[in-house]
């Protein structure tokens, strides 16, 4: 008995005390920087806040500045992962506007359009998109669940802000569409987890964003009205102009008629050319009235290596003037065909690095003491022609707005009135109806004026074919991220008519196989989900 | 004839007594002296003994003519009074044991020889002449000492000679006696199944420990660590390279490592790495002796330290050639040619110096009242070879070991306290000092860079003073003078145990641990203005860091021992609450204020862990052994559905020299075969600690984005995996330990295979499906197969020499047997392995059916001389076109990981010498070479933007211009032989009269590397050689006193 009543007592309180302990395995982070679902969204400013998180996705890829340190994806370098930074690789470097240097991975197989499917730069800009699809999925659904509750201007404020992230998904998904074709599909309906999504076909995408952008229309914020750097109607018109004016390529149908429509009405919504080419690409560029949509950066506030910061570092070096950053990475420049299209050849720069033609909006730099015309050596920066469109200066000239020697302050601008235009003149020459030639003249002949400074540019109807339009959205548009749309659209990114310097690996240009006018599905996707399909070709 | 038995006296009276003096008998007749055995007797034993001796001689003894003696017998070692040490009339069985102060008294013939033995000491033997008082001092038997008899197995501990599972046990005897910083270096090359590498040659640089392979791909694979009965947070601190180097090696007793299921089952979800069980020393508890004499140790030594080897760069002159020759011949831009300067530095002279270390240890062992106590100081500088860099350790530790309530109540009380100051220095200035021109003085005469050399930007038109060019190499030695990069640690160790031996219930006990680690850190990483790569990110100018992590633990349990019959319970059953929390701030500013962009970046977070653990010895007949452990593990990690673990394991052993077909004999001493099955986890998920929760991560200054004119701090949601749960290990283990040829070799045998499921794996997921394209999930599966051998030999002992020699050898094989939730034949592996050099470039691989981090590169094409040709490789797909452009094309060749690891160590004594050496033969790990295939390119002697760069004379092997990142040909076999140190001492015992003995010493460390690999050094972790710390080579001068 004596050794019951002993252990007894002990046995209860220990008992006792295990079972309150194991309640403190429930934990909730006690950090105040992180939140939980349960208590995320307090207030109005946390919608908003997680509204920033989809535009901010183009821009930088983490959750901190500096270069980061707190990635949204893996598998790649923070800064390579950016958005834009290899949106803009992907539809450049494969094209005649651009060829990089550099030996990061498999980098210069873009050029040479040798990509394969385990491409780290092509699964990086990959997992961006839906990774912005997914994250814009959330807000989708917390916006409804709010919207449920809401009123007065809380509830219109949710209203647009829902329909800003589905904007952002569809742009999202118009970037699968163009550059992957059949991908996997998920909407707000899907619950993050672990699943398999469903793989859609490129008609049936097309539709989708077709309709979502159509269906926003109503809660968007009238064009030009919205804060800079959000959304409008203007931007999903433009978008859904761009679709139509892809469908041929996307759908095997022509949808220019469609394209015309959405054309017009941003046309149509008070966006105005701005009388300085240059200063689109400088850092006040917020300031000018032609932009429709652009990727907001800021020096001091939105801090990466990627998307502006990259563009325009890696475009210097090699004794190029600096414009307001601190040095030049030496990566990417252009080659002599592309240059030709302004009418320049190496004995313009005999005397002067900065050689500017009568078309003002070619800005090259060549030193010919020092720089090479022809690339002989695609890893030497200093072969090829660099390209100062680019500037983290204000147009007067003067220091950035919120300037930092690294990071830049210029916006991207992802799209502008000029771009309305010449997909004006093209959906007119293409045949679509809701426009004619003379107007399209006449938008064609705004935007040489303004690059020449006089009319001695000016063209005629007779001038405006597909192969000069061609050639004048690389003159108007180029480093802005449309060529390789553009080039696949005219059919002379891989086989067509046109070979330029190193285009399918070779110093002086052959064509390659037209499978490659769409990306492969990147491997790690089609290991991970046995719903997908590699695209023909791969 | 069968040989006599030895019988295990201690607390086992079943035997028949007359066994035991017919072994007696036959011992003290056959056996020569210098070959006399181990005595495993215990204290009642030898009572026993003494007292039958008494019984039989009682009728002589009472006619011969006597003479009474006195005597004390005490240690050599530290003065201590021995109990129970035999004292025995040679040729008699007179003889009697000391006392509880170590005295004697025995009445003996005129002239008898007295034999004075003791476990574990030397035996001494003194005429009986005039003298009646005797001062007998026994030396400690070295080889004697090495087996430690008890070993620490969780929640308890367990006769070496018992266990079941597989232990490997290391003694302070076994110690290198090198310059150790850190507890984790002793382990290097000493145990079977462990690989320990150190990670370069900086000052209190970290040691990488890898127990039978690793059992996780991207989780955690380091052991479990248990300091005192307190298992440590695996992760490691900011502002401390190493955290185990907050430990004062001088205060560890023992290691015992834990390597199967059966042994680290009730560490249950910690245990799949092993465990290493670290005890520090104790205060001796010496029984009610209040006048036991205090001991007092010193431990010194000072040490110097000088680069090894270094990489072979071109010198300022070569270098100069090399360009002219580019240029002419091999189309360089001839701007190249006015960047040269007309210097010859060399960099990496500038760099690094010879640097001191130096250490001062004293330990104090006695007694207050009838409290046992230790306490040690510890002071340690580490200088590093990189210029600044050290290390500067102060640590205090104090052991108490009181007993009350008559013995029944014990007390385990350690505190332990260490102050660290860290001075990183620039290791930046490290691939600086390899690839700065040569041909560049250190200063130039700059008045914007502080005179140091910097390349400036080419647009600016001023080489000396322009803009700094910022993707241009920093000058080294501005590297290190303008980056001041310091912290200071603060670390105690609190830590309470308390046995309570039950009242009224015979062998029933419980026991309290209570634990408390504290670990503060605060950091300070400056950098000068005038550094040429200050004004790239300025607000990163100042930065300073503080940590703080509290690791506290409370276990209970009971352990309950009882015989019944033939058969004995040993049964444990306890629990254990363990709370981490770790929390801290980093923050960034400019040094001018005015500079924005400064920001603090606080995080605070925590997890609990919770466990019921039972263990059940059993033995039969005591041969047959059996052990059963089960664990049950609660992790906050994981969701109320996952959290809970079950982790059983089973264990049988058969000690076959307690069978009469094999018995106790000269050749075999101790067989014991082993077998052992069971279950451990891993719950480690690295930085996540909420990874099955969903939260939203706000964003910090510098990541806000523009709306109007206002920029916002931004919500993203995270991953999670609701599903989460554990990573599992099931090993199943077979081994058999044995001494033999009177115990001059011992050892073990071990076979095993460890499975590991539900990988805890980073892998890319479908996208679309959560909130990144990386989630951390429970998928795949490994394998780890191996054979370990573990030998202890004594070839040669007698009075004057003895010769210990140890081998270990492991062979470990590691395959990855799933990698997908869904099979998937077409499945291309994971890429791994980043490289320097470009970025997002990858050499590794994980392959379903390879072993982990396979290298995965093209092969390399040579012409018909035996050169390589630059960027042709072998079209293994057959596809043509551009072969370099096809992954397809590439091989899964080796794998870093050696095949085999062979650990040797030998003593030597002569006299008052000691000369002992340790070294480790790795073969079959294979190195990528990345510091050539980075560094070893003519392409980048000129840079675009107007700078030169030195290259590695390597390139003349290859000649290649660009980057060949994947050429098989920077693959290269990294089997080497490395002497890890070589220690000669004298040893003192009469110094200040008898009172003082001791050693001096003379060490070198890192000795010399016997090896094919071209690069560095062939030691490197996962396999890819790029800019590590060289290791240095270090002499040292040591001297230990003991009072």
């Amino acid at each position: 008995m004596k050794k019951i009543t002993f252990i007894a007592p002990v046995l209860l309180l220990t008992a006792f005390l295990f079972t309150s302990c194991v309640k403190d395995l429930d934990v909730e982070p006690i950090d105040p920087n992180i939140a939980t679902k349960n208590n995320v969204f307090t207030d109005e400013s946390a919608y908003k806040q997680a509204l920033a998180k989809l535009y901010a996705s183009f821009a930088i890829s983490g959750q901190t500045g500096l270069g980061g340190g707190n990635p949204d994806i893996s598998g790649i370098d923070e800064n390579f992962g950016n958005y834009l930074r290899q949106y803009w690789d992907l539809q450049e470097l494969p094209t005649d506007e651009a060829i990089m240097a550099w030996d990061d991975a498999t980098i210069k197989d873009f050029h040479y359009q040798t990509w394969s499917p385990n491409d780290v730069f092509l699964t990086a800009l990959y997992s961006r998109i839906f990774y912005t699809i997914t994250i814009s999925n959330e807000f989708i659904r917390n916006a409804d669940e709010a919207i449920g509750s809401a009123s007065g201007t809380f509830l219109s404020d949710l209203k647009a802000f829902k329909a800003e992230a589905r904007f952002i998904r569809a742009l999202a998904y118009w970037h699968a569409i163009d550059m992957f074709g059949n991908v996997p599909f998920v909407t707000e309906a899907d619950l993050p987890g672990a699943f398999f999504p469903q793989r859609i076909t490129r008609a049936d995408l097309f539709n989708y964003i077709e309709s979502e952008l159509k269906g926003i229309d109503v809660d968007l914020v009238a064009a030009r009205q919205n804060e800079y750097a959000r959304a409008d109607k203007g931007a999903a018109w433009f978008l859904l102009a761009k679709l139509y004016l892809n469908a041929k390529v996307y759908i095997g149908t022509e949808k220019y008629t469609e394209a015309l429509t959405y054309i017009n009405r941003v046309i149509a919504a008070g966006y105005t050319l701005d009388g300085n080419y240059a200063k689109l690409f400088d850092a006040d560029n917020n300031t000018s009235p032609e932009i429709v949509f652009p990727i907001a950066f800021d020096g001091q506030n939105t801090q990466q290596y990627g998307g502006m910061t990259f563009l325009l570092h890696a475009s210097n070096g090699g004794g190029m003037p600096l414009y307001g950053i601190d040095g030049g990475w030496g990566g990417i420049r252009t080659i002599k065909d592309f240059v030709s299209k302004f009418d320049i050849t190496e004995s313009n720069f005999a005397s002067t690095t900065q050689y500017q033609g009568s078309d003002k909006r070619g800005m090259f730099y060549f030193d010919n003491s020092t720089w090479q015309w022809e690339i002989t050596n695609v890893s030497t920066f200093t072969q090829g022609i660099g390209v100062t469109k680019f500037k983290n200066v204000t147009s007067s000239g003067g220091a950035a707005p919120n300037a930092h020697v690294t990071f830049v302050s210029t916006d991207f601008p992802m799209f502008r009135l000029a771009d309305a235009y010449l997909m004006y003149a093209e959906a007119v020459v293409r045949g679509g109806s809701g426009g004619d030639i003379s107007t399209a003249v006449g938008y064609i002949n705004a935007l040489r004026q303004r690059a020449y400074g006089n009319s001695n540019g000016n063209i005629t109807s007779a001038d405006v074919t597909l192969s000069f339009l061609l050639d004048e959205r690389g003159r108007e548009l180029y480093w802005e991220g449309h060529r390789r749309t553009d080039l696949v659209r005219f059919g002379q990114l891989t086989n067509g008519s046109y070979i330029w310097t190193w285009k399918g690996g070779v110093k002086n240009g052959a064509l390659t196989n037209s499978y490659r006018d769409l990306y492969p599905i990147p491997i790690n996707d089609l290991n991970a989900n046995p719903n997908l399909k590699q695209n023909t070709g791969y | 004839m069968i040989k006599p038995k030895e019988v295990n006296l201690g607390g086992n009276l079943c035997n028949s007594i007359m066994s035991r003096l017919s072994l007696m008998h036959s011992k003290n007749r056959t056996i020569p002296a210098k070959f006399k055995r181990r005595d495993n007797r215990g204290l009642p034993g030898k009572f026993v003994i003494v007292l039958v001796f008494f019984m039989m001689h009682a009728g002589s003894l009472l006619f011969a003519q006597e003479v009474e003696i006195r005597g004390k017998v005490t240690s050599a070692d530290d003065g201590s009074g021995l109990i129970g040490a035999s004292v025995l009339e040679k040729g008699t069985a007179n003889g009697i044991a000391t006392d509880l102060n170590g005295e004697f008294k025995l009445k003996v013939k005129r002239g008898a020889v007295l034999v004075i033995s003791y476990i574990g000491y030397l035996n001494e033997e003194v005429t009986v002449a005039n003298q009646t008082y005797f001062n007998i001092l026994l030396k400690p038997d070295v080889k004697l000492l090495k087996e430690v008899e008890v070993v620490g197995i969780g929640y308890g501990e367990v006769k070496k000679a018992d266990a079941t599972g597989s232990v490997t046990a290391i003694s302070a005897k076994d110690f290198s006696k090198g310059v150790i910083t850190s507890p984790q270096e002793l382990l290097i090359g000493k145990a079977p199944g462990v690989i320990a590498n150190s990670l370069g040659g900086a000052a209190g640089a970290g040691t990488k420990i890898r127990i039978r392979g690793g059992s996780s791909i991207t989780g955690n694979n380091d052991p479990l660590i248990v300091i005192d009965d307190i298992p440590l947070e695996s992760s490691g601190i900011s502002g401390m390279s190493n955290p185990l180097s907050t430990i004062n090696p001088n205060d560890i007793e023992s290691f015992t490592v834990l390597k199967d299921a059966s042994a680290t089952a009730i560490y249950g979800s910690r245990a799949s790495n092993g465990v290493i069980i670290i005890k520090t020393k104790k205060g001796t508890f010496l029984g009610k002796d209040q006048e036991s004499k205090m001991s007092l140790t010193y431990n010194g030594n000072f040490s110097l330290s000088a680069p090894a080897k270094l990489l072979s760069v071109f010198t300022g002159d070569e270098f100069r050639a090399l360009v002219a020759d580019r240029v002419a011949n091999y189309g360089l831009t001839s701007a190249a040619l006015d960047q040269l300067g007309t210097a010859n530095t060399d960099w990496q002279d500038e760099i690094y110096r010879t640097a001191p270390s130096t250490e001062h240890n004293i330990s104090i062992s006695h007694i207050i009242g009838s409290v046992p106590y230790r306490f040690s100081f510890d002071y340690l500088y580490s200088g590093g070879i990189l210029k600044y860099n050290s290390m500067d350790r102060k640590n205090a530790s104090l052991a108490v070991n009181p007993s009350l309530l008559g013995g029944d109540l014990t007390m385990d009380l350690n505190a332990s306290a260490s102050w660290i100051h860290n001075n990183f220095s620039n290791t930046d200035a490290i691939g600086s000092a390899v690839e700065f021109d040569p041909t560049q003085p250190v200063k130039n005469g700059n008045t914007r860079f502080g005179g140091y050399t910097a390349w400036t930007e080419l647009s600016s038109n001023d080489p000396i003073n322009g803009s700094p060019n910022n993707i241009a190499t920093h000058n080294p030695v501005a590297r290190l003078e303008y980056r001041d990069n310091q912290s200071d640690v603060k670390r105690f160790i609190l830590n309470g145990k308390f046995d309570y031996k039950i009242p009224y219930i015979t062998n029933l006990k419980a026991t309290l641990n209570l634990g408390y680690d504290y670990y503060k850190t605060e950091g300070k990483d400056i950098t000068d203005t005038l550094a040429s790569w200050a004004q790239r990110e300025p607000e990163n100018q100042i930065k300073e860091y503080t940590q703080t992590k509290i690791n506290s633990l409370l276990d209970f349990y009971m352990n309950y021992k009882t015989e019944l019959g033939i058969n004995k319970f040993d049964l444990t059953g306890g629990y254990s609450y363990q709370h981490f929390h770790n929390e801290g701030e980093s923050s960034n500013r400019a040094w001018d204020p005015t500079v924005s962009g400064a920001k603090t970046t606080p995080y605070k977070n925590e997890y609990f862990l919770i466990s019921f653990f039972g263990r059940l010895n059993y033995t039969l007949l005591d041969k047959y052994l059996l052990t059963a452990t089960l664990r049950d593990d609660g992790s906050s990690r994981f969701s109320k559905d996952n959290r809970w673990g079950l982790f059983p394991a089973f264990a049988v052993a058969w000690k076959l020299t307690e069978e009469p077909f094999i018995g106790k004999s000269d050749w075999f001493n101790e067989l014991k075969l082993r077998f052992s099955w069971g279950k451990t986890g891993q719950q480690d998920v690295g930085g996540s600690y909420y990874p099955y929760i969903p939260t939203y991560t706000a964003s910090t200054s510098g990541a806000y984005y523009q709306f109007g004119d206002t920029f916002y701090s931004t919500l993203r949601p995270d991953a999670y995996d609701a599903n989460l749960k554990w990573e599992t290990v099931t090993s199943i283990n077979a081994g058999l330990d044995f001494t033999i040829w009177d115990k001059r070799i011992s050892g073990s045998i071990e076979v095993y295979k460890n499975t590991s499921d539900d990988l805890l794996n980073n892998i890319p997921i479908p996208v679309g499906s959560n909130f990144s394209n990386y989630l951390l999930t429970n998928v795949g599966s490994m394998e780890n197969k191996g054979v370990e051998l573990g030998l202890n030999v004594t070839p040669i002992i007698s009075e004057d020499f003895s010769w210990d020699f140890g081998i270990n050898l492991t062979y470990n094989k590691n395959e990855i047997t799933k990698l997908t939730l869904v099979d998937d034949p077409e499945y291309t592996g994971v890429s791994t392995g980043g490289i320097t050099g470009g970025v997002g470039n990858t050499v590794q691989k994980y392959f379903v059916g390879l072993p982990a981090r396979v290298f995965f590169l093209f092969a390399q094409v040579f012409d018909a001389n035996g050169n390589p040709i630059e960027g042709l490789y072998v079209d293994k797909s057959g596809e043509g076109g551009s072969v370099a452009g096809n992954e397809l094309n590439k091989y899964a060749f080796k794998s870093p990981d050696p095949d085999y690891l062979i650990g040797i160590s030998s003593k030597i004594n002569y006299k008052d010498f000691d000369l002992s050496f340790s070294g480790r033969i790795s073969i079959g790990n294979y190195v990528y070479n990345n510091n050539a295939s980075n560094r070893a390119l003519y392409q980048n002697i000129y840079n675009q933007s107007g700078y030169l760069s030195n290259i590695l004379t390597d390139v003349r092997k290859t000649n290649f211009s660009t980057a060949q990142y994947w050429s098989s040909i920077y693959l290269e076999n990294g089997s080497f032989f490395k002497m890890d140190y070589i220690s000669l001492g004298y040893n003192f015992s009469s110094f200040f009269g008898n009172k003082i003995s001791g050693r001096v010493g003379f060490s070198v460390q890192n000795v010399f590397t016997i090896t094919d690999y071209s690069g560095l050094d062939p030691e490197v972790e996962n396999g890819i050689d790029n800019n590590i710390y060289p290791r240095p080579r270090t002499y040292m001068l040591s001297i230990s006193l003991n009072y």
